[in-house]
């Protein structure tokens, strides 16, 4: 099943043919997608199913064993260690597990990316810079505290404040919302439509939580068996007769 | 030994060496991390003192306490700082010191790292654009270089007071008599092999607490696996490199 994009600029993220495996198990055989400019684009598939092992290869987390991963028309893995961190300044990554570093405060773990790119030295304009990035998260009370010291979801939004303080062009969400309550799971939602419509941010999301993929998602791809199986939105899967379709929307 | 477990070992140790080689390539390049570096020092010698200063001080008297009856029988009770201070600078010191090391600062980086890698830290910080093995690895392994020698010969100075200390238990010695016969006693053929074991021992214990830490797998579980093998794996290594220093200074006379 496939659904036209409704997207005429040329794609910011082109993966073809990608293909990953550990050991004997083959996770990814043969992926293909497209990510255009300002598009939320959620990656569906059961557990296990090598959703966070495409992000990790789109970041250079990991090194596919074969395909083409394009970034803005970089190709990923043949990029230098330096050319890839300049790509990773606009990419942003949100962790499953938040990934804060709990020996720094809330301040220091957004302030870290900024002092690795050498971004605004003087101390004043990091501190504005933390504050906003905080403010859009609405958790400039916590600047001072340990990760320890805030909730699951605090922690997330804390997770996606440092994401954006590098004012990323796209965004790798993986699995946000995963161990949140259906409420907190809902603001994450939420947060992460508002951040797409303010800064008109391209996201992959990594998800089998339906809640947030009908908020978040303008279009859907199901990643079953290691190739991308159905594509469409979500009111066009949800009506999919197919049964592996069908029985994530049931 | 069977031979998956033999695989395992050999597959082990070949990791490491991996990895040490990386820590060499990527040591000495920069972007040099220096605040992390200071950070670390400062971690690892304010952590460490207390524990490696009292143990000293017990060292210098219990050495000094379970001489003093032998040398007395020997008549030979006027040669006990000069026996006591030979043997605590030369072995005893830096052996117990790099032990009680490896325990604090190996399981330290070990279970710091583990934990890092099992949360997804190290992919973090990759993420922003920093190397985290020059980051957390080579400013750990370069702390624990530099501060275990300090400690070491911390330790020895306050293992000799309580040798002081201990002397002065049964008669009386001035401390002025004290250095006097621990300073004639002690060459630099004493000193120097044991000063260069302790930057061995600081490599050691540093490479195989970020070794162990930064190969963690299965949770939470790992951690805790992966500060105890640092512990295990650096004390043997530690006793090893004791063993060829012991050689070495042998062969070249030294000792």
């Amino acid at each position: 099943m496939t659904s036209k994009s409704q997207f005429k600029d040329p794609p910011v993220i082109q993966i073809k043919g990608l293909k990953k495996s550990f050991g004997g198990s083959h996770v990814l055989r043969n992926f293909d997608l497209e990510l255009h400019q300002g598009e939320n684009l959620v990656v569906l598939g059961k557990s296990g199913s090598g959703k966070s092992v495409l992000i990790k290869c789109l970041i250079g987390l990991l090194t596919p064993d074969a395909g083409s991963i394009k970034v803005y028309g970089d190709e990923v893995p043949e990029l230098s260690h330096d050319a890839l961190d300049k790509l990773r300044v606009k990419v942003g990554f949100l962790f499953q597990s938040n990934a804060l570093y709990d020996s720094m405060t809330v301040r220091e773990n957004l302030e870290f990316p900024l002092r690795r790119h050498w971004i605004k030295t003087t101390k004043e304009s990091v501190n504005e810079l933390v504050r906003h990035a905080l403010s859009n998260v609405g958790l400039v009370d916590t600047i001072d505290k340990m990760p320890a010291e805030l909730s699951g979801g605090m922690r997330k939004r804390i997770a996606l404040a440092r994401t954006l303080i590098l004012k990323p062009n796209i965004i790798l969400y993986d699995e946000p919302t995963t161990g949140l309550d259906p409420i907190t799971s809902r603001e994450i939602s939420n947060l992460m439509l508002e951040i797409q419509q303010k800064y008109n941010t391209s996201s992959i999301i990594i998800s089998h939580d339906m809640s947030c993929v009908k908020i978040t998602s303008n279009r859907i791809v199901m990643l079953i068996d290691g190739v991308c199986y159905a594509t469409g939105t979500y009111a066009e899967l949800s009506q999919s007769t197919d049964i592996k379709v069908k029985q994530f929307f049931d | 030994m069977n031979s998956s477990v033999l695989d395992d070992f050999l597959s082990e140790i070949g990791e490491l060496y991996r990895f040490m080689l990386r820590f060499f390539r990527e040591g000495f390049k920069p972007r040099y991390e220096f605040a992390e570096f200071f950070r670390q020092c400062f971690n690892i010698g304010n952590k460490t003192l207390p524990l490696v200063a009292i143990t000293g001080l017990i060292m210098g008297l219990v050495i000094t306490i379970q001489s003093q009856p032998s040398l007395q029988a020997f008549g030979a009770e006027s040669w006990l700082p000069s026996v006591v201070a030979v043997s605590l600078v030369r072995e005893i010191v830096p052996v117990i010191t790099a032990l009680i090391c490896a325990g604090k600062i190996g399981s330290s980086i070990g279970a710091e790292l583990g934990s890092m890698k099992v949360t997804e830290q190290i992919d973090a910080m990759e993420v922003s654009g920093t190397n985290p093995f020059k980051y957390l690895v080579v400013t750990r392994v370069f702390a624990a270089i530099l501060m275990i020698p300090l400690l070491i010969v911390l330790s020895d100075t306050i293992a000799l007071y309580g040798a002081f200390l201990g002397v002065n238990m049964k008669q009386v010695v001035s401390f002025h008599l004290f250095s006097n016969q621990v300073f004639e006693s002690l060459s630099f053929g004493d000193v120097l092999p044991s000063i260069i074991k302790a930057f061995f021992f600081g490599f050691a214990i540093g490479i195989i607490g970020c070794f162990k830490g930064f190969s963690t797998t299965n949770g939470t579980q790992g951690v805790g696996r992966a500060a105890n093998s640092s512990v295990v794996t650096s004390i043997f290594v530690v006793f090893i490199i004791d063993l060829m220093a012991a050689q070495i200074a042998d062969i070249l006379s030294i000792l």
